[in-house]
């Protein structure tokens, strides 16, 4: 404990980052309950495109959101090698689907970038800051308005 | 929760709940004409219990109210005064406040002063009547204070023969006889107000008596450590026994140890105490009505040896059987262990004899409708209890599945322990669920309290019927039940009934009747309620939904379809908005509530005799037996207890009906038939049905359709996992559950599937002017 970096811990945060296609997103990685492999989902009839159905999660019934769908980035069918992300969101549990999961950076709040204000693509408002690592953008996904919009995935 | 203070009170309102659940089931029975004393004991008793555990915690609006409500029951327990129906209603009121007031002082807010006040007033009324007045009803405070086990008590007996209370050694005299120990017979109303200075003086204390004679009591009285851990405390029962006479009380020590072998927590002390009382003896016995298996504990009567047994009762020690023969004859017949004693002398025989049997009766009517014990357990518990058994479930399937998979045959010993295991699953998972059933009695008792404040405030006469009322039902249905019942109970008496003058009018009895009645039937728990009304308006229904636009003008529909408007949101008929409904809840609330629970709601009317609600309700919430099959690659279930029979189809029983509807012959009647992909949204209809499965399933009575699938897997029992809470509300889809290979099936939720298959129906729900409608 007494040998963390000599910043202020408060100020930093350490994030979860995975990939979608060729794309670089991070969640706190405090909303992050545990991560596993992809299984074949039971699909909802009547679900929004993005929910890819439900699977068993030790006994309880685990929603499962594409991101790649719900960020409307062009569509990577679940393979064999993507990952569930399992967070939990106002006390509401559900599976991420993304491709891979890369890595985990501690991030000073200082480094946070708020993106800028012209992108008018639909998945714009779903990214609450950027960071930039190694020259590559990561975005830093805003699960509170990935998980409850319209449509609504938690009624 | 580290408060031990603070679990005990939660404790005492769990027992207030019970209690006040017998104190109604016995005003209503007494009302009905029970005249069993038992009856009316019951009452009192339970009153009386709020009030002594709400004076231990201090809860003074709770004991002040208890208090004139007690007393009104003695007068009627007395035989003192007969109640009229509307007394029985104003103890009806009275215990809808004593209710308010215990769930108040449990959530720590008050109950508005004039709602208590309105009861106090007609109570008081009543009591007036009788000649009570009101200064006997003031409640000493400190009776009610918590009577802590004083631990000064034993350690001042060091010296042997001390009275024990530490006032003048002989008769004690108490000026209050106590309002928490009821006094038997109403004499002791008069006998309230005798100055505590007179008192201990037989004479004065028993001169304004009837003179039927002073008898005298020898009572012996050894408390077992148990009284002791239980809360109940020697002094307070000695106080109260000499407030009803004259007392003498002997303290006998002789079993107590040198101090340094004293053990805290045992109890070594016993009492003899001579009363001279007017009393009978059963108000003696009262006195230890609450500690009776706690003690050791002898009442001998023997009036005609008043005099030799008020002479000082010499030490008796009980334990070692000491040579020392006790001196009154009425102590002869005592405990065993006071053995050596001469054989009994005839006149103490017979007032033996005469000391059992009411013990025995007072011992039966202390606990009147207890059969075993019950253990609080809580639900917390329950629930962990039955997720466990789920999982038990689930996993038992696992291994059969691995079994079979493993290609062991039938003929094998793990098969045969496998079927065992299975049969064991079950039973466990019964046994479970019967732990979280209830009788549905407590939430039908709260609809009798919503009949009669509904019944007053829009002034009908009404009779509350209800039948099964020990219909049992998993708990969470019973509480999640109680809105939506208020609220049609509500209904029933606004809009339901009609006005008396309209019910003459009509050749019916003034009176109009609600029924409540609970049964069990194909593992469903049927819940109706009916008046004896007027009927649904269809007319009016009718030209209120086309004004609202849910149904297109001129439209032509059957008498249940208007009926089944009423379930539409929006809609309400009630000409003027009353206090009591009309809030903007419609019915439309009460079925969305129903149907979170896996039920359904039907609706039957007759012009003229009334409107009845039909609730249909599962059994329990956690497992089901249903059919697995499989429609377009998915795996769902079907509950069985939807399903009337399976069958396969042929050109020869289809017929097409319009471009996009099929319906199927069956026997002599049509039924229609649903694409379940299609439904689903799974898949676009196919061609042809020919030779496809098709499943006759009819979630209600009355709606029945034929739903074709791919193929039928197999029947199982399986665990309901509810998607409320992950996902939200799935249309067509009830729950989900998971089966032996670990994924994940859906339960169908085939009444949905009904009303919403692609129709009409579902047009009128999914008209989006219509979620703007709501009042």
């Amino acid at each position: 404990m007494t040998d963390e970096p000599q910043d202020n811990p408060a100020d930093l945060t350490e994030y979860l980052s995975f990939r979608i296609g060729a794309q670089e997103y991070t969640v706190d990685i405090m909303s992050v309950r545990e991560i596993r492999g992809w299984t074949e989902a039971t699909p909802l009839p009547h679900a929004p495109e993005y929910v890819r159905g439900v699977i068993n999660l030790r006994g309880t019934v685990l929603p499962i959101v594409d991101l790649a769908a719900r960020l409307a980035l062009p569509p990577d069918e679940g393979n064999d090698r993507s990952v569930v992300i399992v967070v939990q969101q106002n006390g509401e549990t559900v599976g991420l689907l993304v491709d891979a999961v890369s890595d985990i950076l501690t991030i000073a709040r200082s480094d946070l970038q708020t993106p800028p204000d012209m992108a008018a693509d639909n998945q714009h408002r779903f990214v609450s800051a950027l960071i930039i690592e190694d020259d590559r953008m990561i975005r830093v996904l805003d699960l509170q308005s990935t998980l409850t919009t319209g449509e609504t995935i938690a009624a | 929760m580290s408060d031990p203070m603070a679990e005990i009170k939660a404790s005492f309102f769990l027992e207030c709940e019970e209690l006040l659940e017998q104190l109604q089931d016995g005003l209503n029975r007494f009302e009905e004409g029970d005249d069993d004393p038992e009856t009316i004991n019951e009452v009192f008793r339970a009153v009386h219990s709020i009030k002594g555990g709400a004076g231990a915690f201090s809860l003074t609006a709770l004991v002040d109210f208890a208090h004139i409500f007690e007393t009104s029951m003695d007068i009627v327990r007395s035989g003192e005064k007969t109640p009229s129906a509307d007394d029985y209603k104003t103890f009806l009121h009275a215990s809808d406040i004593l209710c308010d007031l215990v769930v108040a002082s449990r959530d720590e807010t008050e109950v508005p002063k004039e709602r208590i006040d309105g009861s106090v007033v007609t109570l008081r009324a009543f009591l007036g009547e009788s000649g009570v007045t009101e200064e006997e009803d003031e409640v000493d405070p400190a009776d009610f204070q918590p009577m802590g086990v004083s631990m000064d008590l034993p350690a001042s007996t060091g010296l042997p023969d001390l009275p024990v209370l530490g006032g003048p050694p002989a008769p004690l005299g108490f000026p209050d006889p106590s309002p928490e120990l009821p006094p038997a017979d109403q004499s002791q109303n008069t006998n309230d107000t005798v100055d505590p200075e007179n008192a201990p003086v037989a004479e004065s204390a028993d001169g304004n008596l009837p003179s039927d004679g002073i008898n005298t009591f020898s009572i012996r009285f050894r408390p077992d450590p148990s009284l002791f851990t239980s809360g109940n405390e020697p002094l307070h029962l000695i106080k109260v026994l000499s407030g009803l006479g004259t007392a003498k009380i002997n303290c006998v020590c002789d079993d107590l140890p040198p101090i340094d072998k004293l053990e805290g927590e045992e109890s070594y002390l016993s009492w003899t105490i001579e009363l001279s009382t007017s009393q009978a003896e059963s108000s003696v016995r009262e006195v230890f009505d609450f500690v009776e298996d706690l003690c050791e504990l002898v009442i001998e009567t023997d009036a005609f040896q008043s005099e030799q047994n008020i002479a000082p009762a010499p030490s008796t020690s009980e334990r070692p059987p000491a040579p020392i023969s006790p001196a009154p004859t009425a102590l002869k017949s005592v405990a065993p262990s006071s053995a050596p004693v001469a054989p009994p002398v005839p006149q103490s025989a017979p007032s033996a004899n005469s000391t059992s049997k009411p013990a025995a009766k007072a011992g039966a009517n202390s606990k009147p409708a207890k059969v075993g014990g019950t253990v609080r357990v809580e639900l917390d518990r329950v629930d962990r209890l039955v997720n466990l058994v789920g999982e038990l479930v689930i996993n038992q399937a696992m291994l059969s599945q691995s079994v079979i998979e493993a290609g062991i045959g039938s003929d094998q010993n793990v098969a045969a322990g496998l079927d065992e295991f299975m049969q064991l699953t079950r039973d466990i998972q019964d046994s479970v669920m019967a732990i979280r059933a209830q009788p549905v009695k407590s939430l039908f008792q709260r609809m009798g309290r919503i009949i009669r404040e509904a019944s007053s405030a829009v002034k009908k006469d009404v009779r509350f019927v209800t039948l099964g009322e020990a219909t049992e039902v998993d708990k969470t249905v019973i509480e999640r039940l109680a809105d939506p019942l208020t609220h049609m109970i509500r209904n029933a008496v606004d809009h339901g009934l009609e006005d008396s003058e309209d019910r003459l009018a009509n050749g019916k009895s003034k009176q109009g009747t609600v029924t409540l009645s609970a049964s069990h039937k194909s593992g469903r728990v049927l819940i109706e309620i009916s008046d004896d009304g007027a009927g649904i308006n269809r007319p009016v229904v009718l030209r209120k939904a086309t004004e609202k636009g849910l149904i297109a003008e001129g439209a032509q529909l059957t008498d249940p379809e208007i009926d089944n408007l009423l379930f539409l949101p929006g809609f309400s008929t009630a000409a003027e908005i009353s206090n009591l409904s009309g809030r903007g809840v419609g019915m439309d609330v009460v079925r969305n509530a129903i149907t979170a629970l896996g039920g359904r709601i039907s609706i039957s009317s007759e012009s003229g005799t009334g409107t009845t609600f039909t609730i249909s309700l599962p059994l329990t919430l956690a497992v089901q037996d249903g059919m697995v099959i499989e429609v377009a690659g998915q795996t769902l279930v079907v509950p069985l207890n939807n399903i009337i029979e399976t069958m396969t189809l042929s050109s020869e029983n289809l017929r097409e009906m319009g471009p996009a509807t099929t319906v199927v012959q069956l026997r002599d009647q049509f039924v229609p038939l649903l694409d379940l992909a299609v439904e689903l949204g799974f898949s676009s209809p196919r061609t042809s049905y020919d030779d496809c499965v098709a499943l006759l399933i009819s979630p209600e009575e009355d709606s029945m359709a034929a739903v074709v699938i791919d193929k039928i897997v197999e029947q199982r029992q399986v665990v309901i996992k509810g998607l409320q809470d992950s996902y939200g509300a799935i249309s067509g889809i009830a729950a989900a559950t998971i089966l032996g290979d670990g994924q994940i099936a859906l339960i169908l939720d085939a009444g949905d599937v009904i009303t919403n298959a692609s129709g009409r129906t579902r047009e009128i729900l999914e008209n989006p002017q219509l979620t703007g409608v709501t009042a």
